[in-house]
């Protein structure tokens, strides 16, 4: 087999993290501790505190500005007890790049202690699939680093006052595209699919997931896996978020659950190029259990409250499409064209 | 400041016998490449952009042929080439990049935050007109446009220059006092391509005046769990400012010590802050970054030997500007005429940014000489000795009790 490592260093090997096997045996420990400031009922933060715990300490995390900065991270009273820096809002791929490109170059150069040591880049929806993306796009071709970009997805430019962005989901209520008089729909793009993108589009990647952290013991594997596999890899995590989607904080979990069950955010993990649908996503595929209509789901937040039944309807048809019409069922969203040659 | 403590060289340069240097002809961009090689830097970061690219090109090949041992990362925008080497240096990695015109303008975000976390990167840049139109030729307005930020600033006018002023850049930014990332500025064309013959120092020379980067207390890893730069608002942030400011100040102290050093260890060096040509009994005086100091140089001795007291006056470091020895150096010139290899539409009396610069800091001399701006040399136009002796007539004709116009600037070469 060609040698695709050749004159590019050492490679070194990623810490093996085993899969915790029933929420009773997750460590104990927290590296996501007090002092973030974030909204009650934030699944971000949740997220945070479960991508710390499952990296373990010989952890180093870079941080794109966003909820999880100016929200989360403030001088004095930092959560953080990994080593935590933060990046430009763009620039979480090249963070984890640079910090694992330092650390190889100084082990290797015997400046340092040899230890495999975590790194991972966080951003938001809007740092990471809208501004970060070339940034993102570039890390996840560099074979000879182990980083894992680690995006949280609450749909919006959260932090400056939820703007919407290219992952804000169809017709959405954000204060760049509020109901009016003349237009009820100001939001008319569709959500990004990032996730199966960076898979699809990435040939060094070796592992891509999508979490909810509705399923903690899943997202703190998925991030156990992702850093145990090594190389770049890549994690989207849909974080409900009480103030940006206007639901009482108590229901945070509750409409991660109906995202999943209603098939508007699929579970899936690719490795090595294989695909694996889990938890309810997987029983749907597998018709053991129905989605429930998506109305369900948008009538719960006021982020939707404007819609009619006309949008409902359009919103249950396009996801309807996602899961009868596209090459793999809620990730890759091609149809074989008439008379093609396609895959069915 | 004040005139006594102005930074005059170190003693005459001692030429040490044994340096085990070696010379070789190599363009200004290689001459750089050497000294990256001959710093040991751990990761350098790249992306295509003329003129400054062809540093990259010689990295790449001393890596390839096993002479250089760095991470070298291609990456998809400046901007993350300089936010990948800025987080290089935060894990205490030596790291390098550089950029040309828009290109540098297209990673300013990552360079401003780079001074702000106080991270030691160096990078080169080999000045080029920013578009729009587009230009290949040199203009300092790329690197100029940062230069409230925290960065040191150098302009260097040869190869060998260029490869010293590389080794003294890591050891001041990496100075604890200091910690600043410092942009060394080579002219595009005039010195990026063009080949001199250059000395190599040996390795162990290297090593006996540059010392390892250590990021100390700062430095981001498992054993040292840090959170560097959270949010910090009203609260502290101008404590954080007045702390940049003093490590600014500090660069200069620390410059000085550095150039000392490699004077006596080097054989050469010079004066740290600015070159002064035919200075002695001047009674007009030049002043000018980078590579035009060349044809400035021959129009001074043009005219010298026509019996007219010209000098030169090169500034070497923009950033930290070097207002004690302008002050000390101009205080017996009756007028300065300062070349700005750029422009600055719509400043105080219409001048250059290095001519603005020079008039602030020479405003509270004693004898303060009239302060001429002459713009020349835009888009990498050729700056012609006559232009230069022209110029130098000006200012004897002002210094003789002729009108000058001190409230706007002279642009040379223009095709009216
Ligand atoms: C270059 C740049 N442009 C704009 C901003 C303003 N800004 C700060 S946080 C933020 C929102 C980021 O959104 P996202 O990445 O989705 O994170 P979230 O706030 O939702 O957690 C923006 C636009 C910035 N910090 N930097
Ligand atoms: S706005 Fe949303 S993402 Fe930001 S802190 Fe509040 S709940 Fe979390
Ligand atoms: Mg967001």
């Amino acid at each position: 087999m060609l040698d695709t490592k050749q004159n590019i260093g050492d490679f070194t090997a990623p810490q093996a993290l085993d899969p915790w096997k029933g929420i009773k045996r997750i460590a104990r420990e927290e590296y996501f501790t007090s002092g973030h400031r974030t909204c009650q009922g934030c699944e971000s933060a949740q997220v945070m505190r479960l991508l710390a715990k499952a990296a373990g300490p010989r952890t180093i995390v870079l941080g794109s500005t966003g909820c999880m900065y100016v929200a989360n991270t403030s001088y004095y009273c930092t959560p953080w007890a990994l080593p935590w820096m933060h990046t430009q809002l763009g620039s979480s791929g090249s963070a984890a790049v640079g910090t694992a490109a330092g650390l190889q170059a100084l082990m290797r150069k015997g400046k340092m202690t040899k230890e495999p040591i975590n790194v991972i880049g966080v951003c938001g929806d809007g740092g990471g699939a809208d501004m970060g993306l070339s940034a993102i796009s570039a890390a996840m071709l560099h074979s000879e680093y182990n980083l894992l970009i680690m995006m949280y997805d609450n749909e919006s430019y959260a932090n400056t006052d939820i703007q919407t962005s290219g992952s804000s989901p169809y017709g959405s209520h954000t204060s760049f595209s509020p109901p009016g008089k003349a237009h009820r729909i100001m939001n008319k793009h569709w959500k990004k699919n990032t996730a199966a993108m960076i898979a699809a589009g990435h040939p060094e990647c070796k592992y891509v997931a999508t979490v909810v952290s509705t399923n903690p013991l899943d997202t703190l594997n998925a991030v156990r896996r992702a850093l145990s596999i090594g190389g770049p890899t890549f994690i989207h995590s849909l974080d409900p978020c009480p103030k940006g989607w206007d639901y009482d904080p108590r229901y945070s979990h509750e409409i991660g659950e109906l995202a999943v069950a209603t098939g508007i955010w699929p579970l899936y993990e690719i490795e090595d190029r294989k695909i694996k649908l889990y938890g309810e996503t997987k029983r749907i595929a597998e018709g053991k259990l129905k989605r429930k209509p998506v109305e369900d789901y948008l009538m719960r937040q006021g982020r939707f409250a404007h819609f009619n039944k006309d949008d409902i309807a359009y919103v249950q048809a396009k996801v309807d499409a996602m899961w009868q019409s596209w090459v793999i069922p809620g990730v890759l969203p091609f149809a074989a064209a008439d008379g093609a040659a396609g895959t069915k | 400041m004040s005139i006594a403590e102005v930074a005059r060289p170190a003693a005459a340069p001692v030429p040490v016998a044994k340096r085990g240097e070696t010379e070789a002809l190599v363009s200004g961009s290689e001459a750089v490449a050497h000294a990256l090689r001959l710093a040991d830097v751990d990761v350098i970061t790249a992306y295509p952009i003329r003129p400054y690219d062809t540093v990259m090109q010689y990295v790449s090949k001393l890596i390839a042929d096993g002479e250089f041992d760095c991470d070298f990362i291609v990456a998809e925008s400046e901007h993350s080439q300089f936010e990948v080497a800025k987080h290089a240096s935060a894990v205490g990695a030596r790291a390098f990049c550089g950029s040309s015109g828009v290109g540098w303008l297209y990673a300013f975000e990552a360079i401003a935050v780079t001074a702000g976390l106080r991270l030691p990167l160096v990078a080169m840049v080999g000045n080029r007109a920013l578009d729009d139109p587009g230009a290949f030729g040199t203009e300092h307005n790329d690197a100029l446009a940062v230069r409230d930020l925290g960065w040191l600033l150098c302009w260097v006018d040869t190869a060998q220059e260029a490869l010293d002023t590389t080794l003294i850049a890591y050891r001041v930014a990496e100075d604890h006092r200091v910690f600043l990332p410092c942009a060394i500025n080579c002219d595009g064309a005039f010195l990026t391509h063009s080949q001199a013959i250059v000395k190599l120092p040996s390795k162990q020379l290297v090593d006996s005046f540059l010392p390892r980067y250590d990021r100390g207390d700062k430095r981001l890893h498992p054993d040292n769990p840090v959170t560097i730069a959270p949010q910090v608002n009203e609260d502290w942030l101008m404590e954080m400012r007045r702390q940049n400011d003093l490590a600014a100040r500090h660069s200069r102290d620390v410059l000085i010590e550095a150039y000392a050093d490699f004077n006596a260890k080097f054989g050469r060096g010079g004066e740290p802050f600015i070159e002064r040509y035919m200075m002695d009994d001047a009674e007009v005086a030049l002043v000018g970054m980078g590579t035009l100091a060349m044809p400035v140089r021959v129009a001074v001795r043009n005219l010298r030997k026509q019996g007219k007291k010209v000098g030169f006056v090169r500034i070497r470091w923009f950033r930290p500007f070097p207002s004690p020895e302008l002050q000390e150096a101009l205080a017996g010139v009756k007028a300065v005429g300062v070349i700005d290899r750029d422009y600055a539409f719509g400043s105080p009396l219409m001048g250059g940014v290095l001519a603005t610069d020079v008039r602030s800091a020479l405003y509270p001399a004693k004898n303060r000489p009239k302060v001429v701006s002459f713009i020349a040399g835009l888009g990498g136009r050729e700056i012609s000795t006559d232009n230069v002796m022209d110029m130098a007539n000006t200012l004897l004709d002002a210094a003789g009790g002729g009108k000058v116009e001190e409230q706007d600037s002279y642009w040379y070469g223009v095709r009216e």
